[in-house]
């Protein structure tokens, strides 16, 4: 437990100083890099939160695809040299995220969560254990059948903006 | 204590995020806030999908079938839809910027006043 938390803590710092990073270096091809850093370990995370499936998903998607796309158009722009400027907005962007956080983390700790670790046991097994076991099986059964007109209709929404950003680019 | 440590994780991420998304003047920095604040929404689902459980499992009091056992994975579920959209939204997103770059050459989201004049 001491050593899990010890990794809870490093994955944490690390990725609160590569959110950092990501919107106060001036050179934006680093911001690039360290927001990789960022989603590896929410990655990480997502296994420590018994969702597997999702861990590799935000690999192969957000460290992998997204992240290529954004490097791809910080070269297409070649603008690295000038980089990344503020603007003239400081004071109310830095107020406004901090009130927002305070009101957030006033939130997670101020409510009366029901956890499942609270149910009663099923079949001798606690609730945890046997909703997680089988996480991508579940996942995959839950997305399929409760929810398989959303799922067509993100297939939809990729297919329209992938010829979106494909008549976007075009030159004419 | 775990729910709300990785709650106030989420919440630190997604106002480092929004704090990008306001006060920098890069188009491309201001799509990776964007892309961040996404990943803290979606930590937070995944959270939430851990630790609470759903109505219908606290409406149980015998057995738990295996649907109830389902519902608790309603968070994940509403992650992946969250990453398909950041995905459609991040290849639109960079098209735009470069689409802009060609017209005005810069990515400085204040060059962008075109119905501001």
């Amino acid at each position: 437990m001491l050593f899990q938390d010890l990794i809870f803590w490093a994955l944490a710092a690390v990725a609160v100083v590569g959110a950092l990073g990501v919107v106060l270096l001036r050179d934006v091809f680093r911001s690039a890099l360290l927001l990789v850093l960022v989603f590896l370990t929410v990655a990480g995370l997502f296994f420590f939160l018994a969702a597997e499936f999702l861990g590799i998903v935000q690999v192969l998607i957000y460290a992998g695809a997204i992240s290529i796309l954004i490097i791809f158009a910080i070269m297409l722009t070649q603008n690295v040299q000038e980089g990344n400027l503020p603007n003239g907005l400081q004071f109310a962007a830095v107020l406004l995220p901090a009130l927002l956080l305070v009101a957030l983390a006033f939130v997670a700790f101020d409510t009366d969560w029901r956890l499942i670790a609270d149910l009663p046991a099923v079949g001798g097994t606690a609730v945890e254990d046997a909703a997680f076991r089988d996480n991508t099986f579940t996942l995959s059964k839950l997305l399929l059948e409760n929810y398989a007109l959303a799922f067509g209709a993100a297939g939809t929404l990729l297919l329209a903006s992938i010829i979106g950003a494909l008549s976007l680019v075009r030159e004419r | 204590m775990d729910l709300e440590k990785f709650l106030v994780l989420s919440a630190i991420i997604f106002a480092i995020g929004l704090y990008g998304a306001l006060a920098r003047r890069n188009v491309i920095t201001v799509l990776m806030s964007l892309e961040l604040m996404f990943t803290a929404v979606i930590l937070a689902a995944v959270t939430m999908s851990r630790y609470v459980a759903s109505r219908e499992a606290l409406a149980q009091t015998g057995v738990a079938t295996e649907s109830v056992l389902q519902t608790l994975l309603t968070g994940q579920v509403f992650a992946l839809f969250i990453i398909v959209v950041a995905a459609a939204e991040i290849a639109l997103g960079l098209g735009i910027v470069i689409a802009f770059y060609r017209s005005r050459e810069t990515v400085d989201i204040s060059q962008a006043n075109l119905m501001n004049r």
